[in-house]
């Protein structure tokens, strides 16, 4: 069972700032469960984001944004909205908001904060990983983990080390760093490495007792 | 009269140099500060490196207490590899008192590269956030904004690596350190003077002093060794042939005269030279010398 918490409206207002067009895009897997992802919050959200200014262009929930092909079918269909979009703001685990970035050409921001997996396994396929690290930080990365794909889960930007890309504690991994500023000199965000990144917080990898408080886990009990 | 800091030195505008001592693993650490006292007319500040290449050695604060007890000026790099952020901040309290006042903050080499690759790598700290921690304790504050009973006074330097793809991200995060407090930066090594040029246009509009690094080549095969793993050195293969035709004997001494090309056409480029001997420091005064210092 996944943890998951909705980010302050301060936080997600700062990571949109810049957008004007928001599609908003909710998991009905384990997001969903802690409410995170469910119809209620992401309409919340979207009043919130209104009220700013900035228009939605669309609203999806899939039903688990960590099966790749369940997801790029689904976002098929939106194409037309997506497109109209400057940015896709995710309601998920931090797995979600990688598949997001890694299958559409949008900045993509979370919405959540993942706390633990719980036991979870997701069903993506691919290289993202969620280290539920409690402070997502996928909306200044691009989509990219900074924690799992950075050896040394870096938040500033690139160490030293890295050579034609890749890391420079093993050769077959890629530089996550790299990866990231790729990402974003392609989307047009690369503004967003300019901010200094203040050090992680580590309280926030211990789910507090409200976070534990769900239907599920009392059905697991 | 006193003698005047790095800072000061800096600031007056003089070319400064400074080398660096990479302390043993073990005890026996004087043959290094006999080689420092040998050059210390020449060099103005001794980088006191922090267990490098991620290898277990005696600690680069004390041997820098050991320097200042000799009344030379050293540079105290930090980085966070091994520590957390109580330790860093800790760290660079005791420095302060011991009467260390430049600190060169970085990221570290990752453990797996060292001698013991099982250790947890800590890096609850990058360069940019170090060097953030460090001035708000010259302000006096705590990264918790706690306040302290006497605040210290660093000369804080950061590093940079002028050949190093892609440079955007280089050059984004040089100006996130000196937003952070970054007063001085030393580079990586450097042999390619067009590119570092081309570099120090760039880099001009922050106005920060800038340390060309210079690293000895002891033979052709450590030439291409950093070509193929070294990020952002390219020893250009004029030097890799003048390097392998040089007889063992003569090694050390068409190094001392590649370095010595090298620091000449720096002098009109940046603001001093940092030279990195990696164990050949006895040719560090035949290296100035050719130099014309």
């Amino acid at each position: 069972m996944l943890y998951t918490e909705t980010k302050s409206f301060e936080e997600i207002e700062k990571l949109i700032k810049q957008e004007e067009s928001i599609f908003l895009l909710g998991c009905g897997g384990c997001a969903e469960v802690c409410k995170t992802a469910d119809e209620e919050t992401i309409a919340e959200i979207e009043a919130k984001i209104k009220e700013t200014g900035k228009s939605i262009s669309g609203k999806l929930i899939v039903d688990f944004m960590c099966s790749k092909h369940l997801l790029i079918k689904r976002l098929a269909r939106y194409q037309e909205l997506l497109d109209g979009c400057s940015a896709i703001l995710v309601f998920s685990c931090g797995i979600g908001v990688q598949c997001a970035g890694a299958v559409s050409d949008r900045a993509v921001y979370p919405a959540t904060n993942t706390i633990s997996l719980g036991g979870f396994q997701g069903l993506w396929p691919g290289e993202e990983r969620c280290a539920q690290c409690g402070t997502c930080y996928l909306g200044i990365t691009g989509g990219i983990c900074p924690i799992t794909f950075c050896a040394k889960e870096l938040l500033n930007g690139a160490c030293g080390g890295a050579k034609d890309g890749k890391c420079e504690i093993k050769t077959e991994r890629e530089c996550g760093w790299v990866l990231i500023y790729e990402r974003l000199k392609k989307i047009g965000k690369l503004e967003l490495l300019k901010e200094i990144q203040q050090p992680r917080d580590f309280r926030k990898i211990e789910p507090d007792a409200k976070l534990r408080k769900t239907i599920h886990f009392d059905i697991d009990r | 009269m006193e003698k005047k800091s790095l800072s000061q030195k800096l600031q007056e505008g003089k070319f400064v140099i400074t080398s660096e001592i990479g302390p043993p693993k073990g005890t026996n650490i004087e043959p290094h500060l006999k080689e420092a006292e040998h050059i210390k007319e020449k060099v103005d500040a001794f980088n006191v490196t922090d267990l490098q290449s991620s290898v277990m050695r005696l600690g680069s604060l004390a041997t820098c207490k050991l320097l200042v007890d000799m009344g030379l000026e050293p540079v105290f790099q930090l980085t966070c590899r091994d520590r957390n952020r109580l330790a860093l901040q800790s760290d660079l309290l005791s420095a302060y008192v011991l009467g260390v006042k430049n600190v060169l903050c970085l990221t570290g080499d990752h453990p797996f590269l060292g001698d013991h690759p099982e250790a947890k790598p800590v890096f609850d700290l990058d360069s940019v956030s170090l060097l953030k921690a460090a001035t708000d304790l010259m302000n006096g504050k705590d990264m918790m904004g706690n306040d302290l009973d006497g605040r210290p006074e660093f000369f804080l330097g950061a590093v940079v690596s002028p050949g190093y793809e892609p440079l955007e991200m280089q050059l984004i995060k040089m100006e996130k350190k000196i937003e952070a407090g970054a007063k001085f930066f030393q580079t990586q090594a450097v042999y390619d003077l067009k590119s570092f040029e081309k570099f120090m246009g760039i880099v001009k509009k922050y106005n920060v002093p800038i340390l060309g690094g210079i690293v000895l080549l002891k033979t052709a095969g450590m030439a291409r060794y950093m070509n193929e793993n070294v990020a952002g050195v390219n020893v250009p293969e004029r030097y890799i042939s003048m390097m392998a035709a040089a007889k063992k004997e003569e090694r050390s001494k068409v190094s001392i005269q590649i370095a010595a090309e090298l620091i000449k056409g720096m002098k009109n480029l940046c603001q001093g030279i940092h030279i990195m001997p990696l164990g050949w420091e006895k040719y560090v005064p035949q290296v100035l010398e050719a130099s014309g210092f």
